[in-house]
């Protein structure tokens, strides 16, 4: 059984996310907002944070595909 | 579940909200679809194939416990308790999760079964098999409906639809991804939902930690000192006496307790089972022991925040409980009082993602023990295996349907008295549970009927401590408020069944040893219990032991730093 890499999943939910999140962060931030996290720009930060995890999960994706270095039975025909 | 008294919880959610909750739902069932393509067999659809990397595993693992009840109830504790709420991950959970990895995994992967009751009948017949499989399926549909009314409570509170529809949307999703997809796209929603679980739950513990002054501010407006202190959880416990105290949490939560649930309980144990080779199988509950061990941090540390920040908490902390909220609120209400909007969507994904993931877990292990273990053994042999994925399809959407009943009964019985029913039943099956394996895995001479037998005497002793312990029944011959009864009653249960099965086994007939290979600790070469370390096995940071070490030395280590 060969799944499809999950690794990729999370990252492009957490891209989304986090560029959704950074966008808010920068441009769509009222000063009622940042009091309401005390000052901090918390969607920016949450934002960028996720754009990181995005990125390390596509990097481990790419740099170790799942089935590079495998002797599993070749992939079924769908 | 009283989560809602009368308190306003509705969240000031907004379009950019809704539309990262919706994102998130469409890449949900985007996975049951994608998944569904590589399901051929009823193995791939109820274990998926058995073929998941550890790491996978290893997250789902711990995501299948962090459903509602986890998630709500620990914050409601870390509120309440303080510091002592650690127990529950620590001492509660990680020597459990590494015993099973390094013990009891070559048993269970390397015997071939495909679920805990199999593993059952393989070594005492069927007797047992039936009590262990029948109780495991009604007791994981009774869960699902109090997990899905607690989804559907959150929902309602949060969203404000109506608690039919939202239980009949949730259980919906959750039927479909799992329908379509099986077992694997149960475990890569979990995956999934634990790392948006953690990004829902890092920024409300930061800005909370922000807010109160950092940790030393946290530590000094707390207005119980005693409760920064993990020891001797004489309040959680219910045990004045702090020296029994510790005694009650080492041996009954830590041992019994912990270990019944996190060995034999097979929602949990199935995620194992689907991993793609013995050295992953031992890994997954030992990779998922570090997220165990670190994430109180933002589930405990947001509840002692709650208490000293959000006024209603802190009124209720006083003993003043006219606001309505009650300890089970501190999440949404730190969403509220803390989270802008763009995070607070993700925040309200992770809530009901969490939701969901318990659901999913109850229903996939179920249609794993109705197929292979009911349906299979006692109803129609020796089918070809389409039928049985069939039926496993089948018995997924049986069990949403279920589930939606028990939801509604969870509801008219007001939620929150029930589930802690379910919770002390649990407990009878899962401790003597244990003592049954245990001492069938390592002593070969325990028979058959001894199995069966000493099940039922632990489940016994264990319902007589609850019945002359809890206070509703009127009898209370044994006064233990929190948990202490439940400590006290898992204890003895374990007591009795080892006593029981040995006594039992003496005077019985055990099974050839023939029978027993690869059940058995003395029956089972050294090789078949081994890993392989070629290929993706290789490596010293794969391998189980040195893993196990490391988290136990991390546990210890941050209970002298917290405790």
């Amino acid at each position: 059984m060969r799944l499809f890499d999950l690794r990729l999943i999370i990252a492009f939910l957490f891209g989304l996310y986090g560029v959704v999140l950074v966008v808010i962060g920068l441009g769509f931030t009222s000063d009622e907002d940042l009091k309401k996290a005390e000052g901090v720009n918390i969607n920016l930060w949450a934002g960028i944070a996720m754009v990181v995890l995005s990125a390390a999960f596509a990097a481990w994706a790419t740099l170790r595909p799942q089935f590079a270095d495998t002797d599993k039975e070749p992939l079924k025909e769908l | 579940m009283s989560i809602l008294a009368e308190a306003d919880l509705r969240l000031d959610a907004g379009p950019i909200d809704y539309a990262l909750l919706l994102i998130y739902f469409v890449v949900v069932l985007g996975i049951g679809v994608m998944a569904r393509r590589s399901v051929s067999s009823s193995l791939d659809f109820l274990l998926s194939g058995r073929s998941l990397p550890a790491w996978v595993t290893g997250l789902a693992f711990i995501s299948a416990n962090l459903g509602a009840l986890e998630l709500m109830g620990m914050t409601a504790n870390g509120a309440q308790y303080g510091m002592a709420t650690v127990h529950y991950y620590w001492i509660g959970a990680i020597p459990a999760m590494v015993f099973l990895g390094l013990v009891m995994m070559p048993f269970y992967y390397g015997s071939k079964v495909r679920s805990v009751p199999e593993f059952m009948r393989r070594r005492f017949g069927k007797p047992a098999h039936l009590v262990n499989a029948i109780s495991f399926a009604v007791a994981q549909i009774l869960i699902a409906g109090i997990n899905l009314f607690a989804l559907a409570v959150i929902i309602d509170a949060l969203l404000g639809w109506p608690l039919p529809v939202s239980i009949c949307v949730a259980a919906l999703v959750v039927l479909a991804y799992t329908t379509l997809g099986g077992l694997s796209a149960a475990i890569y929603n979990e995956v999934l939902q634990f790392f948006v679980i953690v990004a829902a739950l890092a920024p409300l513990t930061i800005v909370g930690l922000i807010k109160v002054g950092g940790w030393q501010g946290l530590v000094e407006k707390v207005t119980d000192q005693e409760q920064l202190s993990a020891w001797p959880a004489t309040e959680l416990t219910g045990i004045n006496s702090p020296v029994w105290s510790v005694v009650g949490l080492v041996f009954g939560l830590g041992f019994v307790l912990s270990f019944g649930y996190w060995t034999t309980n097979f929602a949990e144990v199935q995620r194992a089972m689907s991993a793609k080779s013995m050295s992953a199988a031992k890994r997954t509950p030992i990779i998922g022991a570090y997220p165990k061990a670190l994430i109180p941090a933002i589930i405990i540390i947001p509840g002692i925040i709650a208490a000293v920040i959000v006024p209603e908490m802190a009124q209720l902390k006083a003993g003043d409980t006219s606001s309505g909220v009650v300890y089970n609120n501190v999440l949404p209400l730190l969403m509220r009082d803390l989270l802008p909007n763009g995070i607070l969507g993700i925040a309200i994904t992770g809530l009901l993602a969490s939701f969901m993931a318990g659901v999913a877990a109850n229903v996939s292990s179920f249609n794993t023990v109705f197929t292979y273990d009911l349906w299979q053994d006692y109803v129609k042999k020796d089918r070809p295996d389409e039928y049985y994925l069939r039926v496993g399809r089948l018995a997924t959407v049986g069990a949403c349907v279920l589930a939606i009943g028990t939801a509604f009964i969870a509801a008219a019985l007001g939620g929150s008295n029930i589930m802690d029913y379910i919770q002390a039943l649990f407990s009878f099956f899962n401790a003597p549970l244990f003592a049954t394996f245990i001492l069938g895995m390592f002593w070969k001479r325990m028979t058959p009927t001894a199995g069966w037998v000493g099940l039922l005497a632990g489940t016994f002793t264990a319902i007589f401590i609850y019945a002359i312990s809890e206070p509703s029944f009127g009898i209370e011959w044994l006064q233990l408020p929190g948990q202490g009864a439940s400590f006290l009653g898992a204890g003895l249960a374990f007591v009795v069944d080892i006593v029981v099965s040995f006594a039992v086994s003496l005077v019985t007939r055990p099974k050839p040893d023939s029978e027993l290979g690869g059940l058995v600790y003395s029956l089972t070469p050294k090789e078949d219990r081994a890993h392989s370390t070629t290929g993706e096995d290789a490596g010293w940071y794969r391998s189980p032991a040195l893993l196990g070490g490391g988290v136990l030395a991390l546990t210890t280590v941050l209970y002298f730093i917290f405790g």
